[in-house]
């Protein structure tokens, strides 16, 4: 066991894994503080307060109606053409305000729904731990074989592929934990804000299993990142590498693809792309619409654009692939180049 | 006495698409008997840090056999490891870290005491600045730091490459003491150098390198002696009379390079014949000596390295021998 509590040592003592510690807990602290401050519970006096104006936000709008119905009455009365470009047919009198248009909740103050909105705040968090995971694990390995770390480390351990993997499986612990504590942390933080100053809605025991199953594709993305940075900046042997990777994926597949795509009309362009895996991933699907397949110009057409489906299964795939290609890129490399 | 380090036949083509494939290590061998300080030269670009590398796992060659402590390595260096301190070529460590975590983060990785920690860095001199970063190291310090890491698990072979680099006189005084001293407790030290008078001065044996090969090897006194009996310093009572003691030498057989107030003699088989010889002529000889060498002679003669007036001498224009024969260094 010395090797891996040498590891863990090395990895917490690092400036790059300490400074971004601090960063991403100081970031993350921000949306619960943000989520506090805006979060209002409603109370009868605030409902009561949000439908008084909802009230008089509707009498103020059937006045203007009325002004402008008579407007257009007295224009006709004059013999004006052109009446309905301005007004619409009949002087727009079909379109009169209503009182359901003026919702009492359009006028309360933001309450935070637990049951509705934590779902998507795990995705910010597991995307902001997967880019910290990315930067952590490249820097973990490349930094080691840049300065010369990892020679010492095989003069002392001369089994390549064991010292590598212990590297990664520390560092992947290490994530892991880390994840699962801002993830707790995340949770009763989110869960405080729901219950003492927004609304927690229904919570049923199969709410908290589909937040935890988010919950573990967000740990399996953090992880994943984790993975592929350490692994591309083992095979660079510097934590550049791994960032000039993960800097080009995301230029050319967000940026070049698109823009090519819509340049020559590919239908159904974005499922080329790299986030679109990874949001249906977390999102279990993500349905790509063909928009083009309809005339939307001419005016309301009767057409279904046709879509495309990708599933999580899809994702999976696609990620197990990059997972194993890195890891085995890894691998191979420590194995077969000289160290020098 | 057994050896702890034998190489027979070591060979290692790195290759390139551009360049092609270059040779580092044609067939080379070397051994090294236990309790000895063993010199291991070479010109730039000849081997040695290849060699080293190698010998530790980091580098795969491409065929020949070598032996760590008596177990055949790469394969056995898992449990050779423990026992083989090794530093090759400048010192590399994380800049961020204190000398102290450095080594406090090789002691556990390697299942060494932390009172080991503070032993080899007050051995090695670095006790007051142990918790500085590094990155303020000096060369000389880090590789202060670097001799510590390689003593840290007490080795029973200890691989230096370069330690004395950066280091200030005083340093290549205490690191020549700290050798001597290591050797006397039963430690080898296998010192790869170019400070060839500190490798005089301290190694017991030497293997010299060139162009991947071996062109020399054995006790220092005796590579030496292998290339001090070749002449002889000549000084007549009159310097007035070299040019004439010259030619009567050559038309004997001699070959005869003069010296400023001397002659320097050599393929003469007994320095008596130089004086019998001069003698007879009427030429009497004041002054004979044996041409004395040192290792940096003998090492630039063997690897033909001596530097040429007008010629700019390229990294890899060193001498070239034929291979070696059988095993095991012999």
């Amino acid at each position: 066991m010395s090797l891996p509590k040498a590891e863990v040592r090395r990895l917490f003592k690092r400036r790059v894994t300490r400074i971004f510690l601090v960063i991403t807990l100081i970031g993350l602290a921000i949306f619960p503080i943000a989520f506090t401050i805006n979060s209002h519970a409603n109370s009868p006096e605030s409902r009561a307060a949000a439908q008084a104006q909802a009230d008089q936000a509707y009498q103020q709008a059937t006045v203007e109606f009325q002004r402008t119905l008579a407007e257009c009455e007295a224009a006709k009365a004059r013999g004006e053409t052109g009446l309905d470009e301005r007004y619409g047919p009949n002087c727009g009198a079909d379109w009169g305000p209503r009182p359901e248009y003026y919702p009492a909740e359009q006028y309360l103050p933001y309450e935070f729904n637990f049951q509705d909105e934590f779902a998507p705040s795990l995705a910010v968090l597991s995307a902001i731990l997967a880019l910290v995971a990315f930067v952590v694990g490249a820097s973990f390995v490349g930094a080691e074989w840049n300065s010369g770390g990892m020679m010492n480390l095989l003069l002392w351990r001369p089994r390549r592929i064991p010292v590598l993997l212990t590297k990664l499986g520390v560092l992947l612990g290490s994530m892991l934990g880390l994840t699962v504590v801002l993830g707790a942390a995340w949770t009763a933080a989110f869960w405080a804000i729901g219950r003492y100053d927004g609304n927690l809605g229904k919570l049923t025991s199969g709410v908290w299993q589909s937040l935890g199953l988010t919950g573990a594709r967000g740990v399996t993305m953090v992880l994943l990142a984790a993975t592929v940075g350490f692994c591309l900046a083992s095979i660079g042997r510097h934590t550049a590498m791994a960032l000039g990777v993960g800097i080009g994926a995301v230029v050319v597949s967000e940026i070049g693809l698109r823009i090519a795509f819509e340049l020559l009309q590919v239908r159904y362009g974005d499922r080329y792309v790299l986030s679109t895996y990874l949001v249906a991933w977390f999102d279990k699907k993500l349905t790509i619409t063909d928009w083009r397949a309809c005339d939307f110009v001419q005016g309301p057409v009767a057409c279904t654009p046709p879509e495309y489906v990708v599933t999580w299964q899809h994702a999976s795939v696609l990620l197990a692939t990059v997972l194993v290609l890195s890891v085995f890129g890894a691998l191979w490399s420590i194995r077969r180049r000289d160290v020098a | 006495m057994p050896a702890v380090l034998e190489i027979s036949g070591l060979e290692k083509t790195y290759r390139s698409r551009r360049r092609g494939a270059r040779k580092a290590l044609d067939g080379f061998d070397m051994v090294v008997e236990s309790g000895q300080v063993h010199g291991f030269l070479g010109p730039n670009g000849s081997g040695k840090t290849t060699t080293l590398r190698t010998l530790l796992g980091l580098i795969t060659p491409n065929g020949g056999q070598m032996t760590l402590l008596g177990q055949d390595v790469p394969a056995a260096l898992p449990q050779v490891a423990g026992r083989v301190g090794a530093i090759v070529e400048s010192p590399q460590f994380f800049p961020n870290f204190s000398a102290h975590d450095t080594l406090s983060l090789l002691a556990d990785a390697g299942d060494v005491s932390k009172q080991r920690v503070t032993e080899v860095l007050e051995l090695v001199g670095l006790r007051d600045r142990a918790d500085e970063r590094v990155r303020t190291y000096s060369l000389g310090m880090k590789q202060r730091l670097a001799v510590a890491s390689a003593l840290l698990k007490k080795p029973d072979l200890l691989i230096l490459d370069e330690p004395a680099n950066g280091l200030d006189p005083g340093g290549i005084r205490e690191m020549r003491t700290l050798m001597r001293g290591l050797a006397e407790s039963g430690m080898t030290v296998l010192l790869s150098s170019h400070i060839l008078g500190e490798v005089q001065l301290i190694c017991d044996s030497v293997t010299i390198i060139s162009r991947g090969r071996r062109v020399a090897y054995g006790a220092v006194a005796d590579v030496l002696a292998q290339h001090a009996g070749a002449g002889v310093t000549v000084r007549l009572e009159s310097a007035d009379d070299l040019s004439v003691a010259a030619e009567i030498l050559i038309a004997a057989g001699a070959r005869v390079t003069p010296d400023q107030d001397r002659l320097v003699v050599t393929n003469v088989e007994k320095p008596a014949w130089v004086t019998r010889t001069l003698a007879e002529r009427g030429y009497y000889v004041s002054e004979l000596a044996p041409v004395k060498v040192d290792l940096e002679s003998v090492f630039l003669e063997l690897t033909q390295t001596a530097p040429v007036a007008g010629q700019a001498r390229q990294v890899d224009d060193s001498a070239v021998v034929a291979p070696a024969q059988g095993g095991w260094g012999v």
